[in-house]
């Protein structure tokens, strides 16, 4: 019998889907796997490849024991196929099958369907480490660096959860998407990622929290109602990859909390009290608030056009269907089908936002966005918490949703980050201050020196209140590879 | 009034709201409003599921409480309260070491010989209690069960390898594990689990195999003792825990360890010198075993322990039944060896462990007192500065 809670390593790829007696897809797998350590060795710089670092690596899907932390390098990582428990008599949790026993196989009608669901989140996955690959380089610390490399590797577990689905259930095609999968490139020009924000740079640290806070929680979301799927297969795998997730989010509020605690540290310590003092707070070598609200409104406007447009009939047809739920569908207390319901959405007309009531199947994409938005506000309330603790004046404020958007009703006109529609000029004249300038990116820059000493912080960032894996603050969470 | 009891909870400060835990818990005991994210004590029953996949470590919070703060109110902090002086009998203390009150009740007894609250060492690592209970037993397969003592001695002790198969069972040298016999007692109540010393360090018997070992002796009319020690191979046993949060080994490899036992005692001790010979093998003289049996015959681990080089471990051994010898016990040793445990007894980075019969105190207090006298300090002061410093440690039955 299979054990379906831990994991088996008796193939090259660790999985609990028994993976020894499904031949077929072992050999793709197999055949798939050189060419994906190939594309990681040739990503990330070679003295970290070789560097031994505290990463956690997932030993099982039970929740008990699911992970065990240790020194690893990175290409001796165990990518693997894991897979929450099979949920016996799983029911399709919306649409017009709703209540029916859940999929074991793809229902034919939505093959092509699912298929394109399941490769626009797995291009994701490695497109983010494209875009992190030198970020090693000038890490504020041990700690951090380990958090990145955290994140990186399990971005390329997520890779092969989706390449499992692609071999398992889409023959062919599903062989040929998941090469592509590593053909395609963060900002290549032959073959770029499939969505934009995964085209972007991902040029500081600061970037990178902005990044894990805002777009991976898009990430988190998609993933939330795809764990809905009344796809068993699919919905088993996002399960699973939602706790991995979770430390993604971590990096995310906990590197931009930190951001912000050394900056009103400084502040307090060399007597500032106007936030707005920016020249005087930079020279410090932190990051002033006014800039960190800028990254905050480009990050998070990158992330809401990742949702796509607010009233869509792919998605009503996912929804529909049962390939994709609303987030925590189980817990939503209605029909589940959504036929006779309104959502309101907010739109243009003569000038004017104005929010308006459509059938709710066509609004799942901004239902999921809504909720996105509010599972981002949270952190940036936690983050005013510290500047308000700090005694610093100021606030950092989540932009009106029109705002600097690219995709959507909100692409075809110019909005303030209150909400306000501009004229183009107004826009052009006024966006310095509120998304980051060249300028801006430069002085960040100039503040990414490594700081690889055990238990040591970078100026501009200070220290987690608490350790990986409760380890204490002067841990070597890398054993760098200097050679 | 109600018994003080302890509580989960989760650290606004540190929680970044991912509901990662409120998706794992099975009872669906935690629930999130805008602002926090929260476990309902009238729901939560310590399965521990929550723990291991909470990304930040704000979910390992514990309280003990006369009444448990209401969901409302954890929904409106900004940050956790302190732990409030509680009137307690002595079985409950803040560094909990079991979260069922039997449990936590045997361990409060076995290390009343301290002479106060114990605590853990600083850099000890932290332990996990109570992945496993009564109600949620873990199933280990017994993989060996080996007599230690002599044949024709009548002193039966066993040495115990459980193997957890794909289970998590996270242990630490000097914790606990219950082990369940079957059956019913004279009431007809299943038993009540009963407590052993893991004589293993954390990595498992041998290095990264997911087992344990047990050192115990059989007693006459034992119930636990005469099923633990006629296992055989391949049988199935039903354990609890892991319990205990005090009587750990320090992180630290300056660390001095005197470690005083007799019989089987000796359990953590073993765990600790492997624990050691595996993390720091090139360490000199920073442990001392003293350690009592009636006869060489009867001391578990005799053999395997004379392998241990002296200057790794120094071993001083006291019997009490040798033929043809006075009879010397563990105290005597002690006295023996006055001006090292003088040091160690003004040393910082001193650490005393002793694990035994409850009758190995008395004449093990009056040999460190007289050792104090001896360098004009007083035993009642060290002891009680040690213990409060997570560096003295008392575990007998």
């Amino acid at each position: 019998m299979t054990d379906l809670l831990n994991v088996s390593y008796d193939t090259q790829i660790p999985n609990n889907v028994g993976l020894s007696s499904d031949k077929k897809v072992l050999k793709a797998l197999e055949r798939w796997h050189p060419g994906y350590i190939n594309w990681w060795n040739d990503l990330i710089p070679k003295n970290f490849q070789d560097s031994l670092i505290y990463l956690r690596t997932a030993v099982s899907v039970d929740p008990k024991g699911w992970t065990k932390f240790d020194y690893v390098k990175m290409p001796e990582y165990r990518w693997g196929v894991l897979l929450a428990p099979q949920v016996e008599d799983r029911r399709i949790p919306c649409g017009e099958n709703a209540g029916e026993l859940a999929w074991q196989e793809v229902p034919g009608e939505y093959r092509s369907l699912l298929r394109r669901l399941i490769v626009i989140q797995g291009d994701t996955e490695p497109g983010s480490v494209e875009q992190q690959r030198f970020l090693g380089l000038t890490s504020p610390s041990l700690y951090d660096m380990r958090n990145l490399f955290q994140v990186n590797v399990e971005e390329g577990r997520h890779l092969w959860a989706m390449v499992y689905l692609l071999f398992k259930y889409f023959g062919r095609d599903g062989r040929e998407e998941a090469d592509d999968l590593l053909r395609r490139s963060s900002g290549s020009e032959e073959a770029p990622r499939m969505l934009g924000a995964f085209n972007e740079e991902t040029p500081d640290w600061l970037s990178f929290f902005m990044f894990t806070y805002f777009t991976d929680r898009d990430g988190k979301m998609q993933l939330e109602a795809l764990a809905q799927s009344g796809f068993d297969p699919l919905s088993r795998t996002c399960r699973f990859m939602l706790t991995e997730e979770a430390h993604h989010m971590f990096v995310g509020e906990t590197g931009v909390g930190r951001t912000i605690q050394a900056t009103v540290d400084a502040m307090n310590k060399a007597g500032i009290t106007d936030p707005y003092d920016i020249d005087k707070i930079r020279s410090l070598g932190v990051i002033d608030l006014p800039t960190i609200q800028k990254k905050l409104n480009l990050h998070y406007t990158l992330s809401l056009d990742l949702f796509g447009n607010e009233v869509s009939t792919n998605a009503a047809n996912a929804f529909n269907s049962g390939i994709k739920g609303r987030y925590m569908e189980m817990r939503i207390k209605d029909d589940h089908k959504l036929n006779n319901d309104k959502y309101p959405v907010r739109t243009v007309k003569d000038g004017a936002i104005v929010s308006e009531e459509v059938p709710a199947l066509t609004a799942i994409n901004m239902r999921l966005r809504d909720d996105y938005v509010r599972d981002a506000a949270g952190g940036v309330g936690r983050w005013n918490k510290l500047i308000a603790k700090s005694g610093v004046d100021f606030q950092l404020k989540i932009p009106h949703e029109g705002f600097h958007r690219q995709i959507g009703v909100f692409s075809s006109v110019a909005v303030d980050p209150d909400g306000n529609i501009l004229s183009s000029e107004d826009w052009l004249e006024k966006s310095k201050d509120w998304l980051p300038t060249k300028a801006d990116g430069d002085f960040i820059q100039s503040l990414m020196k490594p700081c690889f000493e055990v238990g040591k912080y970078a100026s501009w960032i200070a220290p987690p209140k608490v350790g990986i894996d409760n380890k204490p603050g002067d841990f070597e969470y890398v054993k760098l590879h200097m050679a | 009034m109600n018994a003080p009891l302890k509580q989960h909870l989760i650290d606004p400060e540190i929680c970044i709201r991912c509901y990662t835990c409120e998706m794992t818990c099975p009872l669906e005991a935690i629930e999130h409003d805008d602002n926090n994210v929260v476990v309902d004590a009238l729901k939560c029953n310590f399965c521990m599921d929550c723990i291991p996949v909470c990304p930040t470590g704000s979910i390992d919070e514990w309280r003990v409480v006369n009444t448990p703060y209401s969901v409302d109110e954890q929904f409106e902090w900004e940050e956790l309260p302190e732990q409030a002086e509680i009137e307690t009998d002595s079985a409950t203390d803040t560094g909990i070491e079991a979260l069922d009150d039997d449990m936590a009740a045997l361990l409060a007894e076995a290390h009343k010989g301290a002479g106060g609250k114990s605590t853990a060492p600083a850099t000890a690592s932290k332990p996990t209690i109570n992945m496993y209970n009564l109600g949620k037993p873990a199933i280990a397969t017994v993989q060996g069960n080996y007599r230690l003592t002599a044949n024709d001695s009548d002193s039966d002790v066993r040495h115990v390898i459980l193997d957890l198969g794909g289970l998590p069972f996270p242990v630490l040298e000097g914790q606990s594990v219950g082990i369940i016999p079957p059956g019913t007692d004279e009431a007809g109540k299943p038993y009540l689990p009963r407590l052993y010393s893991v004589s293993s360090p954390r990595d498992g018997e041998r290095p990264n195999f997911n087992n344990l070992s047990l050192t115990v002796k059989r007693e006459d009319h034992g119930v636990c003792s005469n099923y633990v020690c006629d296992l055989k191979q391949g049988d199935k046993v039903q354990l609890t825990g892991p319990f205990g949060a005090t009587f750990l080994l320090p992180s630290d490899a300056n660390a001095h360890l005197l470690m005083i036992c007799t019989g089987t005692g000796s359990a953590p001790f073993r765990g600790f010198t492997m624990r050691r010979q595996r993390e720091t093998p090139n360490a000199k003289d920073s442990m001392t075993l003293i350690f009592g049996a009636r006869r060489p015959e009867e001391l578990p681990y005799f053999g395997p322990l004379n392998k241990v080089p002296e200057r790794f471990l120094k071993k001083v051994f006291a019997f009490s039944r040798q033929d043809g010898e006075a009879k010397q016990y563990v105290q005597d040793k002690l006295r023996q060896e006055r001006d090292q445990i003088a040091r160690l007894l003004q040393d910082p980075n001193g650490h005393i462990y002793i694990c035994g019969l409850k009758e190995m105190e008395q004449g093990v207090e009056e040999a460190f007192s007289d050792i104090a006298r001896g360098v004009g300090l007083t035993w009642i002061e060290i002891r009680d500065a040690m213990r409060q410093d997570g560096r003295y440690h008392v575990e007998t039955y």
